[in-house]
């Protein structure tokens, strides 16, 4: 069977379009790398999704960490510390069980139980938490002098924030939030590992790598080439990352800009 | 059964105390090669710092518990069967003669476990190695290079600078580092899960449920939302301990520093 036939068939396995049955012997490297990249499409799904939605929540919890109420700022380090001081892990298989009771008691809740929408909250969740404290950070180290302007103009409330205060914590956050978009990135291979089950065999790209060491009890080919799949969205996470850190910073002369500085990290 | 379940957060403390001084050990290992003046040993610490961090997390534990245990196996297979002539890997097989199989066959079942444990507290140690190793490097460059010259200039050694002057010194910039890699390590336990040891993630799942043929005798339903809930508990309250642990331990470091930190202090005493 030619690459391209096999590239016909399972590039889109993981989403359930193409050949049923994943193959069983005489394992190609085609085979390995278009099943682990078809699987990179979950990976992606989750990462993008949980990213775009999280990113507004983290800001408010910035935001209410940050307030001198009480009543705002308790509930957001409460939030925090609970996603932030326990293992995902953990995370995935507490929500999947309280979900899977949820369920029994209303069949309403039914979609939660699948990963799709499940481990996807719990992603949300975790990473609006670890953004909302590097946002936090950001909120407090603001140069005093930039408020100041903003009274001095006459600006309060929205539009101080909208235009002032929210732009540069972005700009000043934005180096720690790109680390933090990649873990997320990484984090999402624990999905299929913890307690949602792949269903009919669509999982993610860890999912068919540990298939095929399983298969061949070789871990030396199918590792390699999801860690090359991850350096690629690795890379690419930067990249775009790199585009809206120069956007955040182009009105500072060359010297001041905040340059992106890469601490890679492991499980959270 | 229960009683096992108890057991698995002592292996999870265990590993937690084992992994941190072993990694430590590595980390300062390869902070100190990647600061040698011999260009070999230099690139060989600063290649294990940048090989570790760039692999994507799980993905590396999952790859080394295997390696590690074939590279073991190989090893003993090449020293014990000499006269083995059969090539070891064999299409999709991986195969050694029955005296280099770590465990032996023969071996009772506490072994197999502790063999398992082991090969899980190395993966661990050079895994945090590696990112100890980054956050010691960069404690040691930040000690201000005054106090170095200094040194030089009472007439100290390169090796009296280093023990006297910066390793006493690093600890301070290297700690807020350390603290979140310990942090990490935390929540990094629940993988032993991954590594089939039978740790609480996996004895939660197992008494927590209710058709496991295994534990009958419990009548109780699906139990598995508490069993989670406590691990988390669990979880929170080793970080909540640690983060004033490492607070206090933060102050007694700073004591007398030229750093903000230790100004703070000062001036508290002085007032």
């Amino acid at each position: 069977m030619s690459c391209v036939q096999t590239i016909q068939d399972y590039a889109l396995r993981s989403v359930g379009i193409g050949e049923r049955l994943l193959p069983r012997n005489d394992f190609t490297l085609c085979e390995q790398f278009t099943l682990i990249g078809s699987g990179m499409i979950w990976n992606i799904y989750f990462g993008t999704m949980a990213l775009a939605t999280g990113f507004f929540l983290a800001t408010a919890l910035a935001v209410g960490k940050a307030s001198s109420k009480k009543w705002l700022r308790k509930p957001s380090e409460w939030f925090i510390f609970l996603f932030r001081g326990s293992p995902l892990f953990i995370q995935f298989f507490f929500a999947y069980f309280f979900f899977l009771s949820l369920k029994q008691s209303f069949p309403f809740f039914d979609a939660l139980t699948s990963a799709w929408l499940g481990a996807l909250i719990v992603l949300f969740c975790n990473t609006a938490a670890y953004s909302g404290e590097i946002f936090y950070g950001a909120l407090r180290s603001i140069p005093k002098g930039d408020i100041e302007a903003a009274d001095a103009y006459g600006m309060t409330g929205w539009s101080r924030f909208r235009r002032i205060i929210w732009p540069t914590m972005l700009r000043l956050a934005w180096p720690a939030y790109t680390n933090e978009a990649i873990f997320l990135f990484h984090a999402t291979t624990l999905v299929f590992f913890s307690a949602f089950p792949v269903w009919q065999q669509r999982g993610d790209a860890l999912y068919y790598a540990g298939y095929f060491a399983d298969k061949t009890f070789n871990p030396f080919i199918p590792y390699p080439i999801l860690a090359f799949y991850f350096i690629l969205l690795t890379l690419v996470v930067i990249w775009g990352f790199g585009l809206v850190n120069k956007h955040l910073n182009r009105h500072l002369p060359v010297a001041k800009r905040s340059k992106m500085k890469l601490r890679l990290n492991l499980a959270r | 059964m229960h009683w096992l379940f108890y057991l698995s957060f002592f292996k999870v403390l265990l590993l937690l105390a084992i992994t941190a001084p072993v990694a430590l050990g590595f980390g300062f290992l390869g902070a100190m090669a990647a600061r040698s003046h011999f260009p070999p040993l230099a690139m060989l610490g600063k290649g294990y710092i940048a090989i570790v961090r760039g692999v994507p997390d799980i993905a590396f534990f999952m790859f080394f518990v295997i390696a590690l245990d074939q590279a073991f196996e190989w090893t003993r297979h090449k020293i014990l069967c000499p006269e083995w002539t059969d090539p070891v890997r064999q299409g999709n097989d991986f195969i050694v003669c029955q005296a280099a199989k770590l465990p032996l066959g023969t071996a009772p079942e506490w072994v197999h476990e502790t063999y398992g444990f082991f090969l899980a507290v190395i993966t661990f140690s050079i895994v945090f190695g590696a990112f100890a190793a980054n956050v010691l490097f960069g404690g040691m460059r930040a000690v201000p290079h005054a106090q170095l010259e200094t040194a030089e200039a009472y007439g100290m050694t390169r090796r009296q600078t280093f023990w006297r002057i910066l390793v006493p010194q690093m600890w301070v910039y290297a700690l807020p580092g350390l603290s979140n890699l310990w942090m990490v390590l935390i929540k990094a336990t629940p993988l032993l899960f991954l590594l089939g040891i039978e740790d609480i993630v996996y004895w939660a799942r197992e008494l927590g449920s209710f058709k496991n043929p295994k534990f009958t005798q419990y009548p109780h339903g699906d139990w598995r939302m508490w069993y989670f809930l406590a691990l988390l508990v669990f979880y929170l309250g080793m970080t909540r301990v640690s983060e004033i642990g490492l607070e206090r331990l933060m102050r007694r470091l700073s004591h007398g520093q030229a750093t903000a930190g230790g100004e703070l202090l000062r001036k508290e005493t002085t007032a």
